[in-house]
C-alpha cells in the first residue's frame, strides 16, 4: 500500500467516526429530551452532534482534493457565504415570538425539503455527466423517491406556513373532483420517475417529476383547516426526515439515514398521536375537508343561553376551591397568556388549586398550548394532560374554557351527526360551573354548533380574551387593594 | 459488494426508525413543540450532503444548488437548535415556598 492510499482510507475511517460519534449523539439528543429535567443537555447533544457531523463531513475525499488544488479559502469561500446567510436569517427565525411558532417550524420543513430535492437534482446531473453507467437503477429508485418527497414537503410546507401565518386563508380551500386531482397530479409524478429509473438518460423528463411534484404539494395542503393543523405539520416534519433518509441512499451515507430515520419517525408518531386525539384516520384529516364544510350549514336554529360578566366571573373563580383553565388557540390569538399568569397567581393567592387541561390537539402544533403557557412562567407540573384531568372533573367548581372550542364539546360523546363524534374530550361539562370566554355566539370556522355553551351550568364571557381575562384580574386584585 | 451495501443501508434505516418510535414515544406530551423543532433540526443533517456537492464543486450548476441547500439546512439547524433551547429554558417548576 502506498501513502497516498494509505492517509485516504486514515481520513475515510476518520470521517465514518465522527459520523458514530453523532449517531450515538443525536439518539442521547432524543432520549434526554423526554423530560424536561433534562432535555437542555438534549439541545446540547444535538449541537454536537452536528458539529461532529459537519466536521467529519470537510474531511471528504473529494472536498479535501478541492482544497489541496485551489486552497481553503478559495474553495470553501461559497459555503461559507452560505453558512454566514443562514445565520443571518436563523437567528430572527430563532427569536419569533412563541405564538408564531407554527410557522416557523413549517417554514424550516420545507426548507428541509428544498435542501433534499437540490441534493437529489445535482446529484442527478453530476451522475448523467458521469455517463449512463453511473445512473444504476438503485441510485435512480433513491433519487426519484428524494426529489418527490423533497420538492413536494417545500411547497407543501410552504402552504402551511402561509396557512399559519394567515397569508392564505386558513379554511380549508376546496374545489370540485379535488381527491381525484390530487391524486393523478400524484401519480404522474410517480408514473414518469419511474420511467426515467428505467431509463436514466431521458433527462428531460426530471423536470416533469420536480414540477408534478411542487404542484402535487401545493395543492395537497391548500384544502386543509388550520385545526387540522398540528397534524399535517407532524406528517410534513416526517417527510421532511424521510427526504433526508432519501438523500443517505443516493449518497450511501448512513449517518444521513440514521438522523433523517429518527426525524421521520418521530413526525410519524406525533401524527399518529394528533389522529387518535382527534379520533380521525391520516386519509380522513388529508382527504376529508368536504365533510366540514357540510356541517356548517346544519345547525343554526337558536337557543337560549346565560351570559355573565367579568364582576361575576370574579366573584365565581374566588369562591372556588378547584379552578380548570382549558386554553385553546383563540387564547394564543389574543396573545392572552400573560393574563391568564396573573390570573393564576391571583387565586393562587387565596389558596385557590388553579389546573390547565391541555387537549393534545389544542393550537395549530404539538404542545403549542404548554409551551405559551411556560413562557408566561405558569409551572409545568401544573399542565395536565386531558386523560388525566377527565377524572378530577367532577370535583372542579369552576371550568374557564378559554379560546378551546372543539375539544370540550359535548356532542364528540354521544351526537353521532356531529362530525367532531368520538373525538376525546375535555369533560368541561361535568364542573360545577363552566365559564366560557368567547367573543359571541358564532360558531368557529369548523361551523360546528358547541352544546357546551346551552348547558345549564355554563356562562358565556363575552370578550377578548385578553381583555376579559384582563378585566377578572383586575376585579380580583381591586378586592384586596393589590394593584 | 453493492447489493451487501444497500441491505446494510436498509438495515440501518429500520433499526433507526424502531429507535426514533420508542424515543419520542417517551417525550412528555409537555414537550412536544420543543422536540419537533428539536427534530427539526437533526433532519438538518441533510447540510452533509449538501456541503458535498458545494465542496466538490464538479459543475458550476451543482454547487450554486448545493450553496443553496447548505443555506436551506444550515439555517434549519441554527434557528432550530436556539428555539428549541430558548423554549427548554421556559419550562420551570414551582420555586419551592410560592
Amino acid at each position: 500500500m502506498n501513502n497516498e492510499d494509505h492517509y485516504r482510507q486514515l481520513y475515510e475511517n476518520l470521517t465514518q467516526f465522527t459520523y458514530l460519534v453523532a449517531t450515538a449523539l443525536f439518539i442521547f439528543s432524543l432520549k434526554w429530551l423526554s423530560h424536561p429535567k433534562t432535555a437542555r443537555r438534549g439541545v446540547l447533544a444535538g449541537v454536537l452532534a452536528m458539529v461532529a457531523a459537519v466536521g467529519g463531513t470537510f474531511l471528504h475525499e473529494e472536498i479535501r482534493h478541492v482544497v489541496g488544488q485551489s486552497g481553503f479559502f478559495e474553495a470553501l469561500k461559497w459555503i461559507g457565504i452560505a453558512i454566514i446567510a443562514a445565520t443571518i436569517v436563523g437567528i430572527p427565525l430563532a427569536m419569533v415570538p412563541l405564538t408564531a411558532v407554527p410557522q416557523r417550524t413549517a417554514l424550516s420543513h420545507s426548507f428541509g425539503g428544498l435542501a433534499a430535492g437540490l441534493v437529489g437534482t445535482a446529484k442527478y446531473m453530476l451522475w448523467l455527466g458521469e455517463g449512463p453507467e453511473a445512473l444504476n437503477k438503485f441510485r435512480m429508485t433513491a433519487i426519484i423517491v428524494e426529489i418527490i418527497l423533497g420538492y413536494l414537503t417545500f411547497t407543501g410546507s410552504l402552504m402551511a406556513c402561509g396557512k399559519l401565518q394567515e397569508w392564505i386563508p386558513t379554511r380549508p380551500i376546496t374545489y370540485k373532483n379535488q381527491n381525484l386531482i390530487n391524486l393523478s397530479l400524484l401519480t404522474v409524478a410517480i408514473a414518469v420517475g419511474v420511467i426515467i429509473i428505467l431509463n436514466p438518460t431521458l433527462w428531460w423528463l426530471f423536470p416533469v417529476v420536480v414540477l408534478f411534484s411542487l404542484a402535487f404539494g401545493v395543492l395537497l395542503i391548500i384544502p386543509i383547516g388550520g385545526a387540522d393543523m398540528p397534524t399535517v405539520i407532524s406528517l410534513l416534519n416526517s417527510y421532511a426526515g424521510l427526504s433526508a433518509v432519501a438523500m443517505g441512499f443516493v449518497l450511501e451515507n448512513k449517518l444521513l439515514i440514521t438522523a433523517g430515520a429518527l426525524d421521520g419517525s418521530s413526525g410519524f408518531i406525533l401524527s399518529v398521536i394528533m389522529c387518535k386525539a382527534m379520533n380521525r384516520s391520516f386519509t380522513n384529516v388529508l382527504f376529508g375537508a368536504f365533510g366540514q364544510v357540510q356541517a356548517a350549514a346544519a345547525a343554526t336554529e337558536k337557543k337560549p343561553y346565560k351570559s355573565a360578566t367579568a364582576q361575576d366571573a370574579a366573584m365565581l373563580l374566588e369562591q372556588a376551591q378547584l379552578v380548570v383553565v382549558v386554553p385553546g388557540y383563540g387564547m394564543a390569538v389574543a396573545q392572552a397568556q400573560h393574563r391568564v399568569k396573573e390570573l393564576y397567581d391571583q387565586l393562587s393567592k387565596r389558596g385557590v388549586d388553579v389546573k390547565f387541561a391541555i387537549h393534545p390537539v389544542a393550537g395549530r402544533m404539538p404542545g403549542h398550548m404548554n409551551v405559551l403557557l411556560a413562557e408566561a412562567d405558569i409551572p409545568y407540573d401544573k399542565l395536565t394532560e386531558m386523560d388525566a384531568i377527565n377524572p378530577e372533573m367532577p370535583r372542579a367548581d369552576v371550568v374557564l374554557v378559554l379560546g378551546a372550542n372543539d375539544v370540550v364539546n359535548p356532542a364528540a360523546r354521544h351526537d353521532k351527526s356531529s362530525p367532531i363524534y368520538g373525538m376525546p374530550i375535555i369533560d368541561a361539562d361535568k364542573a360545577k360551573t363552566c365559564l366560557a370566554i368567547k367573543r359571541t355566539m358564532n360558531p368557529g370556522f369548523a361551523g360546528i354548533e358547541n352544546e357546551l355553551y346551552y348547558a345549564d351550568n355554563t356562562l358565556m364571557v363575552f370578550g377578548d380574551a385578553k381583555a376579559v381575562v384582563g378585566d377578572i384580574v383586575k376585579e380580583l386584585a381591586g378586592q384586596t387593594g393589590i394593584h | 459488494m453493492q447489493q451487501l451495501d444497500l441491505w446494510s443501508m436498509v438495515f440501518v434505516f429500520m433499526l433507526a426508525t424502531f429507535i426514533g418510535f420508542e424515543l419520542i414515544r417517551n417525550v412528555s406530551r409537555l414537550l412536544h413543540t420543543p422536540s419537533m423543532s428539536l427534530t427539526n433540526a437533526i433532519s438538518a443533517i441533510a447540510v452533509v450532503g449538501s456541503i458535498i456537492i458545494a465542496g466538490e464543486q464538479k459543475t458550476t450548476a451543482t454547487t450554486i444548488l448545493g450553496c443553496v441547500a447548505v443555506f436551506a439546512s444550515m439555517t434549519n439547524i441554527i434557528s432550530g437548535f436556539l428555539l428549541t433551547d430558548r423554549m427548554l429554558k421556559m419550562f420551570k417548576k414551582r420555586e419551592p415556598g410560592k
